[in-house]
């Protein structure tokens, strides 16, 4: 019953967002108000009949209906509870499902939002929102059905993926289609702008709201990735270089420059045609995430499927890359740039060359992912382009965007000089040195490290000189320093919001330096009882023991970790057997600190237990990748209130 | 002006170049290994890292917790002790899988270009950069009043940068 | 600058990414072309299960059909096993010789997967890895096709079947050593 419901549901939602979608855009061309509302009541059937296939998924799940091939695939009875209800997303077909129920979430919220507002704008908007929208639930219909029905019904399921059951993955894959999905609505008003012919500020200031949704949850999306890679694979590390990595972090590159950038035609009426390119660029690389996932023809880690999924994405790749751009280049003419520069040295200029290094990295995480391809297309030889490529090419780049990052919010619109810099600039670069010598006397040569650290104290620096300074002025109409710097916090929120973010930037890279330069491992056979030494710490073996788990077999080392500092502690990676998986998995057991975490990964053993290989890896800085991600949440929270003055 | 620009191009480049030349495939400080091991975990470290895990696709042979990648360990500790350089080892290797196997392409021929492109592009992107500011920057300028009061300066100043928001 | 027709570089820049893309269906990633072929094979010296030594050089002028398996490779290598049985019995008197070997396995599990099948051909372990990494292997199951001088000729992933290995081995057979 559920499969053929679940499935007719489905083709009802796709017909409808499909008469959505042209309903809407008819309206517009044809001005009868009857057809616009039609399209939003079938916006609204489309979000219930989505709803409904999710309710009837988890009942599915619930009561283990093996009938679906999706909950015989992805459970078994001895799947926890919870994770019967997050297998919902956790392989392929289920995730186009939440796609669209978020897409369509989302377009409900601009029918709410815009319908009144924005008159001339929001049928086209509401056309193409619809019109992706019917693109998923067409995904949804034919190539990766979520209803397929399975005959003859299992007695049991299959088993939800083993690295799967874990938190970060319940909601890695929720903050990263939030992302995703989210830039689908700047993309809509972009298009809509575009046939319109309203190319001014408004599109921008419209969805100024919706950007900085969109690009928070990417960062968190990419940021419980890293987590999760660096808990639950094995490895330690948090970011691999993956294709499908590569795939969710270049929207966030342009997606920050696309930030960043907008503020510039916002208030100076310049790079328009440049902004309008960047959003449908960073549109464009949200699909082509999905497809490089769903096609496998990168091979990954994260790659779910092949099949004809990958020929329905590519060729939605193409018409929305081909259409968008064209529909671009027929405007082209309404696109000048109004404003003009009085210097060189500009806060303009500095956001261009954000821009460049933020497409520059863009481009070269592309064509280092899509590179495999061409040579075996060009050369039939198959290479790897790995992290050590990445990283090398990278590193410049970001930390010339570190430096912009000091540098950009300090200097003026329009013109900078000479007084301005120096007065802006001189302490805290002389503060980045100091940093810089002070590490070095303390020992550190990594040079890396140390250039990151005079980056990270000199933009600290400055915003913290630009706080200090704001607050002061503020203070002479009488508040105290609490009262001041929170009203200045709530008074000028775009701007401090957006340092708060950088700070919380700043606070990674740190992690993401030290961690490079400082993280060290070592791998030994240790006999029961005997130790090794690595990094101040002992490590000793004091045996095994197996279990049998609601779905799986674990083999628990017991290993006594002692540091001379404190007392000793007994740390449990084990090895889990799961009887669907051809190979174990890892489980790692770690111990988090603020400057130092420490990870052991149980290799091989002796089924006696007289003998176990063991990894242990002490990493340094890890954790401030996860606290410069609490402050990104803080400083996003604050970008996005509503403005103090005029209503939200 | 643009020697103003030249100037701040020239500190982010040069802040890029050292940054870059001094992070060379970053080494983990490892202590060095204790005496039972007559090879250098460090360069064994090094040489696994270089390689990729046949596996775990994305991750090098010293980063992968298979056992496939453990294995490949120990044959690149032997292999190193028993004389060979590392780039014997990598040789060995790549003669045996092929240059999928490393996980940096070969700085050389037809994979020269996924190296060098990135850099062009860079490049590029710098000059059209400047083309554009200096095009933003030729334009008339509006006649701007170079005799101010400080003080009406400073208050203006203070006053435009409450109206700025960010 | 005349915009009119230079602004339809930007679609038309587009268009050979997708193209790229549009090829990479017909590639499959995880299918990794060998270096080895046409080339000498590694030696190998092993101890089989039942406890006799075999080696490559003991087997110079017999073809050789390698067999690279596991008890935890399902399907593939449950699928290929009796081919394998099959085909030796078909080809051990006409000059081939068919060896296994166990890789990345627990001793008890590897006999319980022989036992099941009955092979009567010799299976040994590798420990330590080092033959699965002299021959490039990089899954399971792998086979491969070694001729009378000791060169490797071709290279089967994934399962085998008697007709690819029947094919195979009549071409080798036909060569003088």
């Amino acid at each position: 019953m559920i499969p053929e419901l679940g499935y007719g549901a489905t083709v009802a939602a796709f017909v409808l967002a499909l008469w959505g979608a042209v309903a809407a855009a008819m309206s517009a061309r044809t001005g009868r108000a009857a057809l616009l509302r039609s399209g939003e009541r079938a916006a609204v059937g489309a979000w219930v009949l989505i709803t409904a296939c999710i309710a009837l998924m988890l009942y599915a799940f619930l009561t283990f209906d093996f009938s679906v091939q999706y909950v015989a695939v992805n459970t078994n009875r001895g799947t926890p509870f919870y994770y019967r209800i997050t297998a919902l997303w956790g392989a392929l077909e289920g995730s186009i499902v939440l796609w669209s129920w978020m897409l369509s979430i989302y377009t409900l919220i601009v029918v709410v939002q815009y319908r009144r507002r924005q008159p001339e704008l929001y049928p086209w908007v509401l056309s193409v929102m619809l019109g992706i929208l019917a693109f998923f639930l067409l995904v949804m219909t034919i190539p990766a059905p979520p209803f397929e029905r399975l005959t003859p019904i299992p007695a049991d399921g299959r088993g939800l993926n083993p690295l799967l059951q874990d938190s970060g993955m319940i909601t890695h894959p929720v903050a990263l289609y939030l992302g995703f999905t989210g830039f689908t609505v700047p993309f809509a008003f972009a298009m809509a702008a575009l046939v319109v012919g309203r190319t001014g500020e408004e599109w921008i200031t419209i969805t100024r709201r919706w950007t900085i949704i969109a690009w928070y949850f990417l960062s968190l999306g990419l940021l419980i990735g890293g987590w999760w890679s660096c808990h639950v694979l094995g490895w330690g590390g948090y970011w691999a270089w993956d294709p499908v990595e590569n795939a969710a972090f270049m929207p966030w590159l342009t997606g920050t420059a696309f930030l960043h950038s907008v503020m510039i035609q916002e208030r100076r009426s310049m790079l328009k045609l440049w902004n309008l390119a960047l959003i449908i660029l960073t549109f464009g690389l949200t699909i082509f995430g999905t497809f490089l996932t769903r096609s496998g023809i990168i091979g990954s880690v994260h790659s779910f499927t092949q099949g004809s999924i990958g020929v329905f994405f590519l060729g939605f790749l193409a018409l929305v890359l081909l259409g968008s751009f064209s529909l671009l280049a027929s405007r082209i003419e309404r696109l000048r740039a109004e404003g003009v520069l009085d210097s060189v040295v500009t806060r303009e200029s500095m956001f261009l060359l954000n821009n460049l290094f933020l497409v520059a990295a863009t481009f070269t995480v592309f064509f280092g992912t899509v590179f495999p391809l061409l040579s075996e297309a060009v050369r039939g030889v198959k290479i790897s382009v790995g992290a050590p490529f990445f990283n090398l090419v990278n590193i410049p780049v970001f930390l010339a965007l570190l430096f912009l990052m000091g540098v950009g919010p300090l200097i003026a619109w329009r013109r900078a000089s000479g007084a301005n810099l120096k007065r802006n600039f001189l302490k805290p670069v002389v503060a980045g040195l100091v940093a810089a010598g002070t590490l070095r006397a303390l020992g550190v040569a990594n040079g890396l490290v140390l250039t990151a650290m005079a980056l990270v104290v000199f933009v600290a620096g400055t915003i913290a000189l630009d706080l200090f300074r704001a607050v002061r002025a503020r203070r002479r109409s009488g508040d105290d320093w609490g009262a001041a710097t929170w009203g200045l916090l709530l008074r000028q929120n775009r701007r401090y919001g957006g340092f708060i973010v950088h700070l919380g930037i700043l606070v990674i890279s740190l992690g993401v330096a030290g961690s490079q330069a400082w993280s060290v491992q070592k791998e030994v056979t240790l006999d029961r009882g005997q130790s090794m030494e690595l990094a101040g710490y002992q490590v000793r073996f004091d045996g095994l023991s197996g279990s049998e788990e609601s779905n799986h077999a674990k083999v628990t080392g017991t290993f006594t970790v002692t540091n001379g500092r404190a007392g000793g502690d007994v740390l449990h990676p084990a090895k889990k057997f799961y009887p669907q998986e051809q190979t174990p998995i890892a489980a790692v057991d770690y111990r988090l600190g603020f400057f130092e975490d420490i990870y052991l990964v149980l290799g091989d053993f002796a089924s006696d237990g007289s003998h176990a290989t063991v990894k242990l890896q002490v990493n340094r800085m890890v954790s401030w990748l996860w606290l410069g991600g609490l402050v990104l949440t803080l400083g996003a929270a604050l970008a996005i209130l509503p403005d103090a003055r005029r209503p939200a | 002006m643009t020697r103003g620009l030249a100037g701040a191009a020239a500190a982010v480049a040069l802040v890029a170049v050292v940054g870059w030349a001094t992070a060379a495939p970053p080494p983990a400080a490892a202590p060095p290994a204790p005496a039972a091991t007559k090879v250098d975990e460090q360069i064994a470290h090094d040489v696994a890292s270089q390689l990729r895990c046949v596996v775990c696709q994305s991750l090098s042979v010293a980063d992968s917790p298979s056992e496939t990648a453990s294995q490949m360990r120990a044959i690149i500790r032997d292999r190193l002790a028993a004389g060979d350089s590392p780039e014997q080892v990598r040789a060995y290797f790549v003669e045996k899988y092929g240059d999928w196997i490393l996980l940096s392409p070969p700085k050389s021929g037809f994979t020269l270009l996924v190296w060098v492109l990135p850099f062009v592009g860079l490049g590029i992107g710098l000059v059209l950069v400047a083309v554009v500011v200096r095009r933003w920057s030729r334009a008339p300028r509006a006649a701007t009043p170079s005799q101010l009061d400080p003080a009406v300066r400073e208050r203006i100043r203070r006053e435009l940068s409450e109206m700025d928001k960010s | 600058m005349s915009t009119s027709r230079l602004r339809w570089v930007i679609p038309a820049a587009v268009v050979p990414v997708l193209v790229l893309l549009a090829y990479g269906f017909r590639t499959d990633p995880r299918e990794i072309p060998s270096p080895l072929l046409g080339r000498p094979a590694a030696a190998f010296s092993l101890t089989t299960f039942a406890g006799t030594p075999v080696s490559l050089e003991g087997l110079r002028g017999k073809v050789v059909m390698l067999n690279f398996w596991a008890s935890w490779c399902v399907p593939a290598c449950y699928e290929e096993a009796p081919a394998l049985e099959r085909t030796w019995r078909a080809y051990k008197d006409k000059g081939v010789m068919v060896v296994g070997v166990d890789i990345q396995d627990k001793e008890e599990a590897a006999r319980q997967f022989l036992a099941r099948f009955g092979h009567s051909f010799p299976n040994a372990p590798d420990p330590t890895g080092r033959v699965s990494v002299d021959y490039g292997v990089y899954g399971v199951p792998e086979t491969f096709f070694i001729d009378r001088t000791g060169r490797v000729r071709f290279k089967q992933v994934g399962a085998l079947t008697d007709e690819i290995a029947r094919s195979h081995l009549d071409v080798l057979l036909k060569e003088p050593s």
